[in-house]
C-alpha cells in the first residue's frame, strides 16, 4: 500500500499537476496510512469517515493550473461545467467548495468524486484504488485547462472579455511551457510479441513524456498476423507493460473486453486502411480548437459532441463528433481512411503509420503544436511572446 | 387540474396475501421506512427479519417478493427486483435478484411488494391484476416443466414458476421468470414449494409517479453515456455482444477457470467452449430485462436461451465437458426443472470427484433429471454438495461457502472474490462485492487481483453498494459503467427525495448489517465466514507448473479481521449493538 501512495505522490509531481512535497495522500483500509504529514490530516480523516472510500489526494496546484483554477472556481462558482466531451461523460460537474471544512467537503464529495477549494487545491477520491483519485485530480486539471482557454476565445469573440479574465490569461501564458518535440522511437515492421508491446510501451511512454498527454488519456494499438495489440481501458499510457491485450481480429475470442473503449474505432481503422499503427491521445489545444466554432447561431449548439454536421477542420485536420465508444467508433475510422489524422470534437486526436508509431507520435506533435499557434493567433497574441517555436 | 400524488417513485402500500386461510390485505407503508430500506433487497429484508429463525419451511415464514423505487421507470436496468425468503439450501438470509417484467407488472399493478405466507391446500396459482387478487387451482400442472407452465399461463401477465425439482424437495431449486429468468440461488424455489404455488401471475396498468421529468431524462443520459462507453458493457466483446459469456475467454486467459472441482484452474479446451463458439453455433439475438439498454441474455430462433457465463464456466471446466451442445442442453433441463445451474453443476462435479467418474453428457442429463425427480443417487444429490459430501465422508470435495456451491472463479485467482465468497451474507455468491469488477475487468481502475492489501474495505463498500443497488432497483452489471453517483441524481429526480451517492452508500450499509443480524441471529459466526480448505492447502497445477498459488491462511484471516473492523463486527465476525444503533437498525426485533 506504500508504494502505491508513494507512487501517485510523484507522479502528480512530474506530471507538472502539482508542486514538490505538495501531494498528501491516503490510502484507507482498517488503518488509514499517509504519505506524510500534515496538519491537514485531521480535517482530511473525518472527511474520509464520513465517505464510502479507500483514498484520497489533496493537493495545491501548480502552475499555470494553480492560476486557471483559482480563476474559474471564482467565475464559475458553485460548479464548474467542463467543456471537453470525455471528462463531462466521467466526472459531469466539478464542484467548488468555499472553505477547507470537513462538513462543506463531505457535502460536496458525497455526489461528486473531487471538489475545488479556491486558492487550497483539490480534493479528489478513490473507491478502490488512489489511481481513482490521480486520474480525478488530473481531469480537472485538464479539463479547467481546457475550458479557460476556451471560454476566453470565446470571450475574445463576443466582446466579453473582462480585467479579471484578461489578468489571468496573461499570467498563464506566461507560465506554459513550451511545446516538447517527441523523441525517434523503435523503427517497425515489429512482428514478434515482444517487439510489439515493447513498441507500444514505449511509445505510449513518449507520448506522456513530451507532455502531449497526461498519462490516463489516450490509448494506442498495433496490428501484427491479424492480432491487434491494443491498451486496456483504464490503463496509464506510460505505464502500458501487461496492460495490452492482444485481441483476434477475427472476433474468435471475447478477451478484448478488457481492451480500451476505442478498440471498436481502432479494429475498423487498421481493417479499412493500411495503416497498423494507432495512437489517440488528448492534446490540450487540439481539443480547444476542436470546440472553438464560429457559427453562432447553430440549431446543434449543445449537442456538437454528438450531432455536429459541419464540415470542420483546423490547421488542415478534420474534426469530426462522436462520444466515447459507439459514437466515434462511427466517425474516426471513416474520417482515418482519408487522412491518417482526425480530431473529435472536444475530446482528443487519433493519428495512424504504417509501420511504427514513429509516424502517428510526429503526427500528433505537430498537431498540438499547430493548433497551439493557431490558438494564439486567434487570441490576438504573437507566437514570439510567448516560447520559442 | 391534475392532482399531487402522494408519494413518488414508490406505491405508497405492500400486498400480503395469506395462504392458510386465501386471504389477502394492503398495508401502507411509512416514508420513513422507504428512505431507510429503500424497496427491493432491503424492504424485503426488513420484512423478513422478524420471523427469520423460524424454521425456512414453517408456516409463517414469509416469501416476499419486492420492486424498487426506479421499477417501471425509465432509469436504466429498472425491470429488476428481489424474491426473498430464508435459504432452503443455506439457513441465511436467501435473496435472489431476478429480471424479466415480473417487477415492473408488480409495480403497475401498484404494489412495492408482495408478502406471502401461510400455505395453501392445493397447488396453487396466484394471479394478480391491479388489486384484484385470486389464487387458483395448479394441481393440473403438477410436475409440469417451467417451460411448459409458463407457455399455459403467460397471457395472464409476468410469469413466475417452479418446476417439478422445487415440488420433488430438492434444496437447491429456482423459481424462473417469464420463461427464462431464474431466481436461482439458494433454493428459493422451495420456498414456493412449501407454500404450494406452482405460480405467480401478475399484471398491472398503473403509472410509476415521478418527480422531477426533465431531471430524470438528463440523468438517465448521464448514466447512459457512461453505459455506452464502456468496452465490458457496449463494446465489441462485450457483454452486450456476448452475454455474460464474454467473460469466459478471459478468466480462462487470467488461469482461474474453476476446473474439476476446483482442483485446477485451466480448461484445456476452454477455446471451443467460449461466447463466439456459441456464436457461431446459434446465431442468437439479444433479449433481456424490462428497461435495459445491454440486453445480456442471448437467444435462438428456436427460442432457447443461451447459457449464461456461470453455467457455460461450471458445465464445461467443472465438470470437464467438452461438448458445446451438452452445456446449452443441461442449462434447458436445469432451467426447465427448475433448479440452479451453479449449485446442480458444482454438485455434480463433487459427485464426479468423490466417485472418481468422468460424466459424460447423456450422464450429464440423465444426472440432472435424477436429481430434478429425486431418483436414485439424484435423492441424494438434490440436497446440495456441502450435505452430500458429509454423508459421504468426504466434505473437503464440497466446494461451498456457507453450504452455497462456489461460481465460476476460482478465489486463487484474485483474492478480493476470495474474501467476498467467504464474508457474504447468503454464502458462496460472487454477486454481493462482485470485485471481478476491478481485479478482472479493470472497472472503476483495475486492482491488484494477488494480494488482500486494502481488499477488506473495497468488498464492503462494494456490498453497501449492491445492496442499495437491489433495493432501488437497478443491474449490477450496469455498475461496470456507472455508479451511484449517477443513480443518486435518478432516485432524486424519481422520488423527490434529496439523495446523494453517499446517501445510498449509508443505506446499503444498513441494508448489509441487517442481513448480517439476520444471519448472526441463526447462529451463523467466523467459522462461517471461511473457505473450502483445498484453497489453502492446494496450489492450483498445470502439469508441474503451479498456476495459481493456494492462498495464505494469515493473509486471509487478516484480511478476514479487517473486514470485521470496518464493517462493525466484533472479533467473531458478530454484530454489535453499537453499531445497530448507528445505522437505525433495532438490536432486537
Ligand atoms: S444487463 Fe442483463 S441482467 Fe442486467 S438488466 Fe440487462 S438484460 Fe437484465
Ligand atoms: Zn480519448
Amino acid at each position: 500500500m506504500e508504494s502505491l501512495i508513494n507512487k501517485y505522490s510523484t507522479k502528480m509531481i512530474s506530471a507538472g499537476l502539482a508542486p514538490a512535497g505538495a501531494p498528501l495522500i491516503a490510502l484507507l483500509d482498517a488503518d488509514v496510512e499517509w504519505n506524510r504529514h500534515d496538519t491537514l490530516q485531521k480535517t482530511l480523516e473525518q472527511v474520509m469517515a464520513g465517505l464510502h472510500i479507500n483514498s484520497l489526494i489533496f493537493s495545491e496546484l501548480a502552475e499555470p493550473y494553480k492560476t486557471i483554477i483559482d480563476y474559474l472556481a471564482v467565475s464559475s462558482a458553485p460548479t464548474i461545467f467542463p467543456e471537453d466531451s470525455e471528462t463531462r461523460t466521467f466526472f459531469h460537474d466539478f464542484p467548488v467548495c468555499p472553505t477547507f471544512s470537513a462538513l462543506e467537503l463531505i457535502s460536496a464529495l458525497k455526489h461528486r468524486k473531487n471538489v475545488i477549494v479556491p486558492k487550497a487545491g483539490i480534493v479528489a477520491l478513490g473507491s478502490v484504488s488512489p489511481l481513482q483519485a490521480y486520474v480525478s485530480f488530473s481531469s480537472v486539471c485538464f479539463s479547467c485547462f481546457v475550458k479557460f482557454f476556451t471560454d476566453y476565445l470565446w470571450a475574445r469573440r463576443t466582446g466579453r472579455i473582462d480585467k479579471k479574465m484578461e489578468d489571468a490569461f496573461l499570467k498563464v501564458i506566461n507560465l506554459l511551457e513550451p511545446p516538447h518535440s517527441p523523441p525517434t522511437l523503435a523503427t517497425g515492421p515489429f512482428a514478434s510479441r515482444n517487439d510489439i508491446l515493447s513498441a507500444i510501451s514505449e511509445a505510449g511512454r513518449a507520448t506522456v513524456q513530451s507532455r502531449l498527454v497526461d498519462s490516463f488519456f489516450g490509448n494506442i494499438s498495433y496490428l501484427a498476423c491479424d492480432i491487434l495489440y491494443i491498451s486496456q481501458t483504464a490503463s496509464s499510457l506510460d505505464e502500458l507493460e501487461g496492460n495490452i491485450d492482444a485481441v483476434p481480429l477475427d472476433g474468435s475470442s471475447s478477451v478484448g473486453i478488457t481492451a480500451s473503449s476505442e478498440y471498436s474505432a481502432h479494429r475498423q481503422i487498421v481493417n479499412n486502411t493500411s495503416y497498423r499503427a494507432i495512437l489517440h491521445g488528448h492534446p490540450k489545444f487540439s481539443v480547444i480548437l476542436s470546440l472553438d466554432c464560429k457559427i453562432n447561431d447553430c440549431k446543434f449548439r449543445g449537442s456538437c459532441h454528438t450531432s455536429c454536421p459541419q464540415k470542420r477542420e483546423v490547421c488542415g485536420i478534420s474534426i469530426v463528433p462522436g462520444e466515447i465508444g459507439k459514437g466515434l467508433s462511427k466517425t474516426v475510422p471513416a474520417a482515418i481512411a482519408h487522412d491518417p489524422s482526425v480530431i473529435v470534437y472536444g475530446h482528443g486526436v487519433f493519428t495512424a503509420g504504417v509501420t511504427d508509431f514513429n509516424e502517428p507520435l510526429q503526427r500528433l506533435a505537430a498537431i498540438e503544436n499547430a493548433c497551439r499557434a493557431e490558438y494564439f493567433r486567434r487570441a490576438g497574441i504573437s507566437s514570439a511572446r510567448q516560447w520559442p517555436l | 387540474m391534475e392532482t399531487k400524488p402522494d408519494i413518488y417513485g414508490w406505491c405508497g402500500r405492500i400486498l400480503k396475501i395469506d395462504l392458510n386461510d386465501g386471504s389477502h390485505h394492503t398495508e401502507q407503508i411509512d416514508n420513513a421506512l422507504y428512505r431507510k430500506f429503500i424497496g427491493g433487497r432491503g424492504l424485503a429484508g426488513y420484512f423478513l427479519r422478524p420471523f427469520i429463525t423460524l424454521p425456512w419451511n414453517d408456516n409463517a415464514m414469509p416469501l416476499l417478493l419486492f420492486t424498487g423505487p426506479l421499477v417501471n421507470t425509465i432509469s436504466p436496468t429498472s425491470g429488476r427486483m428481489t424474491i426473498m425468503s430464508r435459504s432452503p439450501l443455506t439457513g441465511a438470509v436467501g435473496d435472489c435478484s431476478v429480471g424479466g417484467s415480473l417487477g415492473t407488472e408488480i409495480k403497475k399493478a401498484g404494489w412495492d411488494g408482495i408478502i406471502i405466507t401461510g400455505k395453501s391446500d392445493f397447488l396453487c396459482g396466484l394471479e394478480i391484476i391491479n388489486d384484484e387478487i385470486k389464487i387458483v387451482e395448479a394441481k393440473q400442472y403438477t410436475g409440469w416443466g417451467t417451460a411448459a407452465t409458463h407457455q399455459a399461463i403467460n397471457k395472464k401477465g409476468a410469469t413466475a414458476v417452479i418446476g417439478p425439482a422445487a415440488e420433488n424437495d430438492v434444496l437447491f431449486s429456482s423459481v424462473i421468470v417469464d420463461g427464462h429468468y431464474a431466481a436461482g440461488r439458494g433454493g428459493i424455489g422451495l420456498s414456493f414449494a412449501i407454500k404450494n404455488i406452482k405460480y405467480l401471475t401478475v399484471r398491472g396498468d398503473k403509472n410509476t409517479f415521478i418527480f422531477d421529468g426533465p431531471a430524470l431524462k438528463k440523468s438517465r443520459a448521464d448514466v447512459m453515456r457512461l453505459v455506452s462507453a464502456s468496452p465490458a458493457l457496449m463494446g465489441e466483446q462485450g457483454i452486450a455482444r456476448f452475454g455474460t459469456g464474454a467473460l469466459y475467454d478471459l478468466i480462462d486467459a487470467r488461469t482461474m477457470m474453476p476446473t474439476d472441482n476446483f482442483r485446477k484452474s485451466i480448461f484445456d479446451r476452454a477455446s471451443k467452449m467460449n461466447a463466439f463458439a456459441y456464436q457461431q453455433r446459434y446465431h442468437p439475438h439479444n433479449t433481456g430485462c424490462r428497461g435495459c439498454p445491454v440486453l445480456c441474455k442471448k437467444e435462438t430462433a428456436a427460442d432457447l436461451i443461451l447459457p449464461e457465463f456461470e453455467t457455460m464456466s461450471h458445465f464445461s471446466a467443472l465438470i470437464d465437458n467438452d461438448n458445446l451442445e451438452a452445456v446449452t442442453e443441461a442449462n434447458r433441463i436445469c432451467n426447465d426443472l427448475g433448479m440452479d445451474t451453479i449449485s446442480a453443476a458444482a454438485t455434480l462435479a463433487c459427485y464426479a470427484e468423490i466417485s472418481s467418474l468422468k460424466i459424460t453428457p447423456e450422464m450429464l442429463f440423465s444426472l440432472l433429471h435424477d436429481i430434478g425427480h429425486i431418483r436414485g443417487v439424484g435423492a441424494e444429490l438434490a440436497e446440495g454438495s456441502y450435505r452430500y459430501a458429509l454423508r459421504r465422508g468426504r466434505p473437503e470435495t464440497s466446494m461451498t461457502v456457507k453450504k452455497l456451491e462456489l461460481p465460476g472463479y476460482d478465489p486463487r485467482g484474485a483474492y478480493g472474490m476470495a474474501l467476498s465468497y467467504a464474508v457474504s451474507t447468503r454464502g458462496g455468491c460472487h454477486l454481493r462485492a462482485y470485485p471481478i469488477s476491478h481485479e478482472i475487468l479493470r472497472k472503476p481502475v483495475a486492482t491488484d487481483r494477488f494480494t488482500f492489501d486494502g481488499k477488506a474495505r473495497i468488498i464492503k463498500t462494494a456490498e453497501d453498494l449492491n445492496a442499495a443497488v437491489d433495493s432501488l432497483t437497478a443491474c449490477k452489471f450496469l455498475f461496470f459503467a456507472a455508479s451511484l453517483e449517477e443513480y443518486a441524481q435518478v432516485f432524486s429526480a424519481i422520488t423527490g427525495l434529496q439523495s446523494s451517492a453517499e446517501d445510498l452508500f449509508r443505506a446499503g450499509e444498513r441494508i448489509y448489517y441487517q442481513e448480517k443480524l439476520m444471519n448472526a441471529a441463526n447462529g451463523f459466526s467466523q467459522v462461517d465466514d471461511d473457505l473450502p480448505k483445498r484453497f489453502f492447502n492446494d496450489d492450483s497445477r498445470k502439469d508441474d507448473r503451479i498456476v495459481l498459488k493456494a492462498i495464505n491462511r494469515n493473509d486471509f484471516y487478516q484480511a478476514r479481521a479487517n473486514y470485521y473492523r470496518i464493517r462493525g463486527l466484533n472479533e467473531g465476525g458478530l454484530p454489535t449493538k453499537e453499531k445497530a444503533a448507528e445505522l437505525g437498525l433495532l438490536w432486537k426485533v
